[in-house]
Formats: C-alpha cells, sequence, structure tokens
C-alpha cells in the first residue's frame, strides 16, 4: 500500500515518476490532499467549505472547499464518476431527494449557510436554479412550462405580468422567435435543443442568482450546443453560473474558472485559460491530455 | 487468418435450419393457446348469448279489458287505497274466457291457466295509478303476460332438442296456436325485467333491483377505496421513510390481495354487522367490505402509476423550488391518473362480479324492492344470478342467462372505460 502519495505535491508526483494509472489513483484516495491552484475568490457568490457527501458509506465528495464569484461562469470537469454531479447538486440541496446521500460541510449562498436542515429549500432553488443533462420539460404547454416557476412562487399577481416574464425567459433563452406563435402546444413536441432552451428559460423565470447545469448540452447536437454556449455566455452577465461539462471545448469557450474533480476530490481550480494550457498538477494535465477520463 | 470467417459463418449456417425450426414451434405454440383461449370465449359466448337472449324476451297475448267500476269493486277513483286494492286479476279473468270462449267450470279454469292473471294486473294498476279517471269504465287493450308454461312451450317449439314438450289439455293447445295464428299471442321484449325487482312470479321477475344495488355497491366502493387507496399510494412512494414499518407495511397489502374474498366478508360480518351495528343486506355495508378487497388492488397499481412518473419530472419540478406536495399534486398525480384509473376500474370490475363476500353479509336474500339508496336492503348481480339459477322453476333459468349477459355487458364496459381513461389521459404525455 503506497499512503502517501497523495500527501506530497504535485510535484513530487511527477517526480516519483510513476505512471498514472486508475490503480495508482485508487490508492491515493483514502488520503488526505490539497487542491492546488486558487479554489477561492474576493467576490463570492457561494462558497462551500470542507464539502464531504457520501452514499450510504461510500463516500463520493472528499474535503472539497471552492468558492465560486458574482457573474462568474465556473467549469468542472472530471472523469465519469469522479462526483461532479454529486457536488453540483450540494448547491441548491437537490440531494435531499436522494434518501441515502449525506451532505456534510457549510454552503454559503452569500452570508446564508444553506446546508441549515433548517433552512427552507423552497426560497433557496427560487435563488439557486438547475438545468439537467437530459431536457425535461414538463409534460405541459410551452407557456406553462415557463410560467411553472413564477406561479407556485408568486412572482406574479396580474396575468400580464406573467405574459411579460415568459417573453422576456424566453426570449433570454434564444427562443421566443422560434416558439411565440406555438406558445400553447406541448413543450415536449419541440427538438432536443429547444427543449433544453426552454428549461433554460423556465429556470431564469424565476430570476435565480445562480444557475447551476449539469451537462446541459451532452444530449444535443454541434449546432445547438453552439446556441446554448452563446447563451451561457450571455447569462454571465446577470448570474453566476456552475456548469459540469464532459467537452474541455467547451469548458474552455465558456468558462471564467475551471475546476478538475477526481475520484471525489477536488484536485484543481485555475483559470481556465491555464488549466487547459498549463495546469498545476500532473492528474490535471494527465486528463487534459486525453491519457484517461 | 481469411478462413477463419468462413467458418464461422459455417457454423452459423449449420445451426440456422435447427434455429428456424424452433422459431416456428415457438410461435406455434402460442398460437395454439391463444386458439384455445378463444374457442373457449367462444363457447362460452354463444352458449351464454343462446340462453340469455331468451330471457329478455316473453310470449304476450293481446287483451280488450273492461274495466268497469263494479268489477274492480272501486267506489271512488280519487282514493288511491281503492285503486291500489282494486280487483285487477277479476277483469283480467273475465277478458281471458271472453277472449278463449270459455264456457263452463272446467274450461275457464283451463283459459285462466294459461295467463299469469296477477302480473297482467299489475300492469293495469300501473296504468290506473297514473290515470284513473281516464280509464276506469272504458276498455283498453293490454298485452297481458301468459303463463311462464306457455312461454316455455313456445319458445322451444323450434328447439330440435326437445320440441313442444308440454302438459297443456287439447283445449289449451288448440287455444294457444289458434291465438299465435291470430298475431294475438307474440313473443315480445320484456320490458318488466328491466324494470322490476325481484319477484315469486319468474314473469314478472326483473334485473332492475340488482343492478341497482350493484350500482350502489360500487357507488360506496368507489367512494371509500379511490381516496384511501390513491393517498396511502402516494404516501407511501413519496413520503414514507424507506424502513422495516414500511417494508411490513408493503407485504401487508401484497398479502390482502391474495385473502380470499370470502374472508373479507366474515370480517364484514363480525365488524360491520356485529361490532358496529350498521344494517344487514345493505349496499353500504357490501361495498364497506368490497373496499377492503379493492382497496389492495388500487394501492398496488397506483404505485406502480406512481413510480412510472420520470424521476426527470420531479427534479424538474424541485430544481424550481416547488414543494412536496406542489410535485406531488401538479406533476406526479396528473402523469399517474390514467394507471391509477385503469388500476381502480379493474378493481371495481372485480367488486362488481364478486359473490362470496357478499353471501356472508346477508346480501343473497330475496328483495323485491328497488333500492333507492346505500341504506336499503338490496342485492347484487351475482347474488341474483346465483338465486335464479338455484331456483326450480324453468322460467328462472332463463332470467340468471339473461342477468349473466348484462353483467357480461357491465363488465365489458368498465374494462373498455378503464382502457379509454387511459389512452385519452395518457395522451398529454
Ligand atoms: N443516487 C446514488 N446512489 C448511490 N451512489 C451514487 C448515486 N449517485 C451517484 N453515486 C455515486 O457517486 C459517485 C459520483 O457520482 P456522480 O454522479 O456525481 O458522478 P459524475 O462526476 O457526475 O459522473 P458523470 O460524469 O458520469 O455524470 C459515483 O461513484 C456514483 O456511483
Ligand atoms: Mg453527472
Amino acid at each position: 500500500m503506497n499512503t502517501n502519495v497523495m500527501t506530497e505535491t504535485a510535484g513530487d508526483i511527477v517526480a516519483e515518476n510513476k505512471p498514472v494509472t486508475a490503480d495508482t489513483i485508487a490508492e491515493q484516495n483514502a488520503d488526505a490532499y490539497e487542491t492546488v491552484g486558487n479554489a477561492f475568490c474576493d467576490q463570492a457568490k457561494m462558497s462551500m467549505r470542507n464539502v464531504n457527501v457520501f452514499y450510504d458509506e461510500k463516500q463520493a465528495i472528499y474535503d472539497v472547499n471552492l468558492d465560486i464569484g458574482t457573474n462568474e461562469v465556473v467549469a468542472m470537469i472530471g472523469p465519469s464518476g469522479c462526483g461532479k454531479s454529486t457536488f453540483l447538486r450540494c448547491l441548491n440541496r437537490m440531494n435531499d431527494t436522494i434518501d441515502i446521500c449525506r451532505v456534510e460541510g457549510q454552503f454559503y449562498l452569500e452570508d446564508q449557510d444553506i446546508n441549515d436542515k433548517k433552512m427552507d429549500v423552497v426560497p433557496l432553488r427560487a435563488r439557486v436554479g438547475m438545468v439537467f443533462q437530459k431536457p425535461n420539460p414538463f409534460p405541459k404547454s410551452i407557456y406553462d412550462n415557463v410560467a411553472y416557476g413564477p406561479r407556485i412562487h408568486g412572482l406574479a399577481d396580474r396575468r400580464s405580468d406573467l405574459d411579460e416574464i415568459v417573453e422576456n425567459s424566453l426570449q433570454k433563452a434564444g427562443l421566443w422567435a422560434e416558439v411565440k406563435d406555438r406558445l400553447h402546444q406541448p413543450g415536449t413536441g419541440l427538438s432536443g435543443g429547444q427543449q433544453q432552451r426552454l428549461c433554460i428559460a423556465r429556470t431564469i423565470a424565476v430570476s435565480p442568482e445562480v444557475i447551476l447545469m449539469d451537462e446541459p448540452c451532452s444530449a444535443l447536437d454541434p449546432i445547438a450546443t453552439a446556441k446554448i454556449e452563446e447563451l451561457i455566455d450571455e447569462l454571465s452577465q446577470n448570474y453566476t453560473i456552475a456548469i459540469v461539462t464532459h467537452s474541455m471545448q467547451q469548458a474552455a469557450r465558456v468558462s471564467h474558472r475551471t475546476a478538475y474533480f477526481h475520484l471525489g476530490k477536488l484536485i484543481e481550480v485555475n483559470e481556465t485559460e491555464k488549466v487547459f494550457t498549463n495546469p498545476d498538477h500532473e492528474l490535471t494535465e494527465a486528463y487534459i491530455t486525453g491519457r484517461f477520463g | 487468418m481469411t478462413d477463419k470467417p468462413l467458418k464461422t459463418i459455417d457454423r452459423v449456417n449449420r445451426t440456422l435450419g435447427k434455429r428456424h425450426r424452433a422459431e416456428k414451434r415457438f410461435r406455434l405454440y402460442g398460437m395454439l393457446s391463444i386458439g384455445f383461449g378463444l374457442l373457449c370465449v367462444l363457447f362460452l359466448f354463444t352458449n351464454i348469448i343462446g340462453k340469455g337472449l331468451n330471457g329478455f324476451t316473453y310470449h304476450f297475448l293481446e287483451l280488450q279489458v273492461e274495466l268497469d267500476r263494479e268489477t274492480l269493486e272501486i267506489t271512488d277513483i280519487t282514493n288511491e287505497n281503492q285503486i291500489l286494492a282494486a280487483n285487477y286479476s277479476g277483469v283480467v279473468k273475465r277478458s281471458v274466457y271472453e277472449f278463449f270462449e270459455a264456457q263452463g267450470r272446467k274450461n275457464k279454469a283451463s283459459a285462466r291457466k294459461l295467463i299469469a292473471t296477477e302480473g297482467t294486473g299489475y300492469i293495469l294498476q300501473g296504468r290506473l295509478k297514473e290515470n284513473a279517471e281516464d280509464l276506469v269504465d272504458t276498455q283498453t287493450t293490454v298485452w297481458a303476460l301468459v303463463d311462464d308454461k306457455v312461454d316455455f312451450y313456445l319458445k322451444r317449439l323450434g328447439d330440435p332438442g326437445e320440441p313442444g314438450k308440454h302438459e297443456f289439455n287439447e283445449q289449451q293447445l288448440q287455444w294457444i296456436h289458434e291465438a299465435v295464428e291470430a298475431g294475438k299471442l307474440k313473443r315480445k321484449i320484456n320490458w318488466a325485467f328491466f324494470n322490476a325487482g325481484d319477484s315469486a312470479h319468474s314473469e314478472e321477475a326483473g334485473i332492475r333491483g340488482a343492478v341497482m344495488g350493484s350500482f350502489y355497491l360500487l357507488l360506496v366502493t368507489f367512494c371509500l377505496s379511490f381516496p384511501i387507496g390513491v393517498s396511502a399510494a402516494i404516501y407511501l412512494e413519496e413520503y414514507a421513510p424507506k424502513n422495516k414499518w414500511t417494508d411490513l407495511i408493503e407485504v401487508n397489502i401484497n398479502n390482502l390481495a391474495a385473502v380470499p374474498s370470502i374472508i373479507f366478508g366474515l370480517l364484514g360480518l363480525a365488524i360491520f354487522l356485529a361490532f358496529f351495528g350498521l344494517p344487514r343486506s345493505t349496499p353500504l355495508v357490501g361495498g364497506f367490505v368490497l373496499s377492503l378487497m379493492t382497496l389492495p388492488t388500487i394501492i398496488i397499481s397506483s404505485r406502480a402509476a406512481i413510480k412510472a412518473v420520470p424521476p426527470s419530472i420531479r427534479q424538474a419540478a424541485y430544481g424550481l423550488g416547488a414543494s412536496k406536495m406542489q410535485v406531488t399534486l401538479h406533476h406526479v398525480l396528473p402523469l399517474a391518473m390514467p394507471g391509477m384509473l385503469t388500476g381502480t376500474i379493474i378493481g371495481l370490475a372485480q367488486a362488481l362480479g364478486e359473490s362470496a363476500p357478499l353471501l356472508m353479509i346477508g346480501m343473497a336474500a330475496f328483495i323485491p324492492e328497488i333500492p333507492a339508496g346505500v341504506t336499503d336492503p338490496a342485492t347484487a348481480l351475482p347474488m341474483q344470478i346465483f338465486q335464479w339459477f338455484r331456483n326450480a322453476d324453468a322460467g328462472f333459468n332463463e332470467k340468471a342467462s339473461a342477468a349473466i349477459l348484462i353483467l357480461l355487458v357491465f363488465l365489458i364496459i368498465m374494462n373498455a372505460l378503464a382502457v379509454w381513461a387511459r389512452r385519452r389521459l395518457e395522451r398529454r404525455w
């Protein structure tokens, strides 16, 4: 058993000159480690401290610390099963819906600890919205899809207000022109890319401060993907965005900072450009150069 | 290296014939069993329909009846009691004698025996109850019910089995055939069968009481078991923690579905009748008992329907900040409703055909009145069928077959409804 690899710095791993394989990485798992790069920022919208997540006895996230700045786009990358989705779901307590999932640590949205069990998830999720991997419009009309959030939160007093919210959200999601004549047809009748933009419109209809996206483009073709990426760019002027992606090009295109997860650990966080040109950590480099993942 | 793929294909080809034959045999087995099933159904239906259709018709004799005060023994036509108690058989008998031109005591008796004078009297009574003033002291035409032996004889005249078997005397036989040839004695749809309650005389007995009884039974069953079943399913699926207790409940619900229905009858007898002292023979108690039976079916199918709601829809709603109740009411329930309704209708269809538990709570009684509410004594369709079949009178057996047809029609309607509801509601998916 090699017990001290991860306690040393990234440089030492290189010095040891051992090939990076799944086995060596598994061995490193049980140990304490330090995230390299800069995981923190001054104007943090959300700050996560000492996050550990368990599914039953199995630990999925190890001691992660990360800040997400205001109006910043943070990309989360890493091999499949490394815990990106799990971590993202912590940010709006979606893990509450999984019985066996246990989340430890501090999560601050501005100054509020959102992991407090007394905290009501309803207002939290109104402030931290989520877009899922597979487009999941409700089996209702396009209008009702977008209007659902404002309705349950009582955001519009009059019908005309609601109409305005729906139009605005669809416009921001770049879908208005395509659907304005068919608002009352089912949202499930749209194409995959349109559906995903509808889901984004639905999320921004409640005017969240933070938007979480879990591989929002993985079910889409390159053109639809390009549209969504453009949209993320625009949205980042007003919203704070955390996006999980498997596409490194996508992370490079849309994000300001990139976080690299590996087997439940946050290995490296850096400016996106740095991560993709000159990563600090050997594992990050191995991943972005395609040596595993 | 080059002949390796060839080898594989040779091997595949060698087994190909065998595989195709096995495939064909497999299909044949399936077709055989379907064919056998269809044959059974066909036999059942032709048998029941053949017998049952007879039950819907009856032979009637066209009679001119003189409704004079003296024979009716009415002095005051505004007096309802007199109208009810009037001597209707008297006027009917008189016109029967006239019709057959029967003279003498013996002949008159022979003529009288051909007609159900009492049942015909009820028809007249019904007319007079509505409008005594215009009818009394006039002559009126009535299609009189013949005696059930006459009906039985005529219906089997063309039957290759035992045609024309009878116990009539010469005179009676002659009268019957004369009347048929004159077009006065006709086979007609017996509306009384649909409109009347049970009766001691087969020609007067109707299905209405049993149909209404079954209707009230199902009403009570539905009103109880649907809300309870759906709530239980929602709680178990959406709210209940997964632990030993919920496992225990789950096992028990599944067991409940396998309990023989007569046990539920015993339970109903012990709890609802003996302990709570609810009235016997009523759809209320019957509905309680049948609810116990349908609940597991509804809970199990509702849970399956809730489970089938895609998790992505739930996640989307939660992600927007919907509360658990909102997710359930706005998204899960509408999507699960078709499945829940299907389960409910199937459960109710089972309840409609159920007889054993009703036996235990006294719904197998002879109840001529048509129930007007859930607390009136009533019987149910399967009970009625059972009683009529048990009756030695051939007229009743025919009615039983007809009642089976009615029951089958209701069952088919309910199953069609289940399919329709599923299709209709699922379209929004
Ligand atoms: N509901 C669950 N129950 C049990 N274990 C889970 C559950 N969800 C995730 N896990 C486990 O947690 C670990 C992290 O999973 P997660 O879905 O967060 O990975 P991911 O990085 O999002 O992977 P991918 O890129 O494939 O989406 C995995 O080992 C997975 O098996
Ligand atoms: Mg994931």
